[in-house]
């Protein structure tokens, strides 16, 4: 495997890492804010706050692990990415840092209102709808360079039926993984009137996932030529990831192994997402850069593969005990955390 | 208007940031110290006392890090958002440890979260143990991420031939001659303000009225931290002196308005520059400079003179540079006093008024730490990255940074004001006499 090949894997992995992770944190915002709005009054609250308190700032870390390895792999990516980047990406991060502090103001202070709880599950879908657009972006035809610098076509994006394509997958696919995760912790917990919701919730996501994951497939037959067919060519890996949703949903109809049910719903999009990026590649932007011309020297990249290696032999135990801790402690996720050890 | 151009619109954006992030990143690398401190002599000497600070100053540091981890993400983007050039060029040479601070502070993060939420499921000792990891990837968030800014300000590890950047030794990037002076600064200065800062705390809670003895062990505590810290801060200060004579002697004499290249140098403090560009009023201490610059009286001194206009930085630095040095000799006085005042029992150190000097300082070292790094940063200019590029090579050429930067400031607003009124109310409506009064009835209780 030649290096650019290996960094931008371990990219990739970060980034379904982060997207797997963010999206069962801004579901959760989105649902506890509706639960609120709908009257259902905190019957989510504990069980979602529980979960992310811990965890939330694991979760960002994820997301800087991409952009700083994206950079450091290929530099060249700085320059493109970093020029047409500015609005979309400022606006996202103004609104994962609203979301991000006031999450940690309401959970480490002392209880907000309801308005805060509605603002907090806004953001959790606009961010993912922001961040998304990149997607559609790296597919070409919104950027053209004038003078030599590359400058993004706001009004193709904003018209263009494949970036709401893109947006309407990334909102299905965070309220789907977000409702399941969250159905199978509820279980856990033993709180059977937050596993019924959640479980609700799941079911009536499924579909228009499906259906939206379809849509871009169908975009993109008449978007850039290619990029179809290399997909047609994983044809397997799509097919794979279809029939693992399909026992997914049939677990949470059938009530039962909601454990099953989840590694499953991460074999689902773990294929998809990597059959996605395989399928990418080699452009990081078409037509501009592709992995091979922007990729870094040889030297940083082994040293940054080596540093890699390092840093996850020291993560790895340490998320460990962390999951240990607080997402398979019976007592924990139950509530009465009360022992000394 | 004033945005017009990307270039200088993406200084000010800059700026912004980093002197809002700085404070929280400045709590983030000092706080887990005292954390630790405070936790090991609760065990040390069975006082709760010091377990409570513990535990106190953590659920505080919870909420700062939190807006530190915020504040932080958008510097690391804004890096690429407003400089895509320079991160294109640098990605090449000093990814590397930016790619380690993301390590570092994702093994503090982790412990930290571990820590904040298992006071009740291990003994104190044990508990103690998830503090070190803390501490350490806090120091450690503190040296990668100044290692870079140390390569911007004296590059190596790399040829530049013909704008093309050759030849990369990511290794020897780390290591520049910048580095020691910087990292050591920067971690001193850290652990000297955080200590001022919960002195200000504690001495304010004196004057207000609370006799509590946990508050007088507070204070007596962050004094003596702080002592150490502001000397080691003024020591490793004279060796960036030495190192900024050797190696950025521009940045230096930009500092010092020192215009002709001289031996024998004096030192010049305050004052203020004409339009013949003399000074006037400034205090003259002769042969400073020389001494501060190679450590000899009558050693010679680089003046402006022997740089061209274009590359020197602007003489505003030197107002910086006397707001970073006056405090921070002022707060090594304040602490010796402090400390001997409390050994020679002389009893104005426990008056009001030397309390409420007490409180100042904590807000004037944080001045300090932003007068530093605008002396820094500012002093560095033209340059971003010192003789091979300068900032106005490196900035975007996007329109929309002006409008970015209106966003931006209202978002430190909002967070500035939201950490303040979430602080107050932890600490207000939970004061440490009640949570102290609760944890000796639970005690009792045991007992029995």
């Amino acid at each position: 495997m030649s290096l650019e090949i290996l960094g931008i894997s371990v990219l990739w992995t970060f980034l379904f890492g982060y997207v797997m992770l963010g999206a069962i944190d801004f579901g959760a915002g989105f649902f506890n804010a509706y639960s609120i709005m709908s009257g259902k009054q905190h019957i989510l609250s504990k069980i979602i706050q529980r979960y992310l308190s811990p965890v939330w700032e694991v979760t960002n870390v994820f997301f800087v692990f991409f952009f700083v390895g994206i950079v450091g792999f290929f530099p060249k990516s700085a320059f493109y990415f970093g020029t047409i980047l500015l609005v979309p990406a400022s606006f996202a991060i103004i609104l994962m840092a609203i979301r991000g502090s006031y999450y940690a103001f309401e959970t480490y202070g002392t209880k907000g209102h309801k308005g805060y709880a509605f603002m907090y599950g806004i953001s959790g879908l606009l961010v993912p709808a922001s961040l998304s657009v990149v997607l559609a972006i790296t597919e070409g035809g919104f950027v053209s360079i004038v003078d030599g610098n590359p400058v993004l076509d706001y009004w193709a994006l904003f018209t263009s039926p494949l970036s709401w394509s893109v947006v309407v997958l990334a909102l299905a696919a965070v309220l789907y993984i977000s409702a399941v995760f969250l159905t199978w912790y509820a279980n856990k917990a033993g709180d059977s009137r937050a596993t019924t919701l959640m479980r609700k919730y799941a079911l009536s996501w499924a579909v228009p996932l499906i259906v939206a994951a379809g849509g871009i497939i169908f975009e993109l037959r008449f978007h850039i030529p290619g990029h179809f067919e290399r997909m047609l060519d994983l044809w397997w890996m799509f097919g794979l990831s279809a029939i693992l949703w399909v026992a997914t949903v049939w677990l949470l109809w059938k009530q039962k192994n909601y454990g099953v049910a989840v590694w499953l719903l991460i074999g689902q999009f773990a294929l998809a997402f990597y059959a996605y990026g395989i399928s990418h590649y080699p452009y990081l932007l078409y037509p501009y850069l592709t992995i091979h011309e922007g990729f870094t020297n040889e030297a940083m990249a082994i040293s940054l593969v080596v540093v890699f290696v390092l840093g996850f032999i020291l993560l790895v135990p340490s998320i460990y005990l962390l999951l240990k801790l607080f997402l398979f402690d019976k007592d924990y996720v139950e509530g009465n955390k009360k022992k000394k050890e | 208007m004033l945005f017009d151009d990307p270039v200088f619109a993406s200084r000010l954006l800059t700026l912004l940031t980093l002197s809002f992030h700085i404070i929280y990143a400045t709590i983030g690398v000092g706080v887990p110290l005292f954390i630790m401190i405070a936790h090991w002599l609760g065990i040390k000497k069975n006082d709760y006392h010091y377990i409570m600070m513990a535990k106190r100053w953590a659920r505080g540091y919870l909420v700062t890090v939190a807006v530190g981890v915020v504040t932080g993400t958008i510097i690391g983007l804004q890096l690429s958002l407003l400089w895509p050039n320079f991160m294109e060029l640098a990605g090449n040479i000093i990814a590397l440890p930016l790619f380690m601070e993301v390590f570092a502070f994702f093994f503090e993060a982790i412990f930290l979260g571990i820590y904040s939420y298992t006071w009740d499921r291990f003994n104190p000792r044990k508990h103690f143990l998830l503090l070190i990891p803390v501490a350490i990837g806090a120091g450690c968030s503190a040296l990668f991420i100044t290692i870079v800014n140390s390569f911007m300000n004296s590059p190596q590890g790399f040829d530049f031939i013909d704008g093309q950047l050759v030849n990369a030794n990511p290794l020897l990037a780390l290591f520049t001659a910048a580095m020691p002076t910087k990292v050591s600064h920067v971690l001193a200065t850290a652990y000297m303000t955080v200590a001022f800062m919960f002195a200000a705390i504690a001495a304010y809670k004196l004057i207000k009225g609370s006799n509590h003895v946990y508050h007088k062990k507070a204070l007596h505590m962050t004094m003596k931290i702080g002592l150490v810290f502001s000397i080691a801060a003024a020591v490793i200060g004279d060796f960036s002196g030495k190192y900024l004579a050797e190696y950025q002697p521009e940045k230096l004499a930009a500092a010092e308005w020192h215009f002709e290249t001289e031996e024998g140098a004096p030192l010049l403090m305050y004052g203020m520059l004409d339009e013949n560009q003399d000074v006037k009023y400034a205090i003259k201490i002769p042969f400073a400079l020389s001494i501060l610059a190679h450590g000899i009286p009558t050693s010679e001194v680089i003046g402006l003179d022997q740089f061209p206009e274009e590359e020197t930085p602007p003489l505003i630095i030197h107002y910086f540079f006397d707001l970073m040095v006056t405090i921070g000799g002022f707060m090594v006085v304040l602490a010796l006093v402090y400390w001997l005042g409390m050994k020679l029992s002389w009893s104005f150190v426990k008056a009001n008024w030397f309390h409420w000097i007490i409180v100042l300082g904590g807000p004037l070292s944080f001045l300090a730490i932003e007068a530093g790094w605008w002396m820094a940063e500012v002093g560095r200019q033209p340059w971003i990255l010192r003789g091979i590029m300068t900032v106005d090579q490196a900035a975007t050429s996007s329109d929309y940074v002006g409008l970015m930067f209106i966003l931006f400031a209202a978002l430190y607003l909002v967070l500035g004001i939201g950490t303040i009124v979430v602080l107050r109310r932890i600490f207000k409506n939970n004061p440490v006499e009640l949570e102290l009064e609760q944890y000796e009835a639970k005690q009792g209780g045991e007992a029995k």
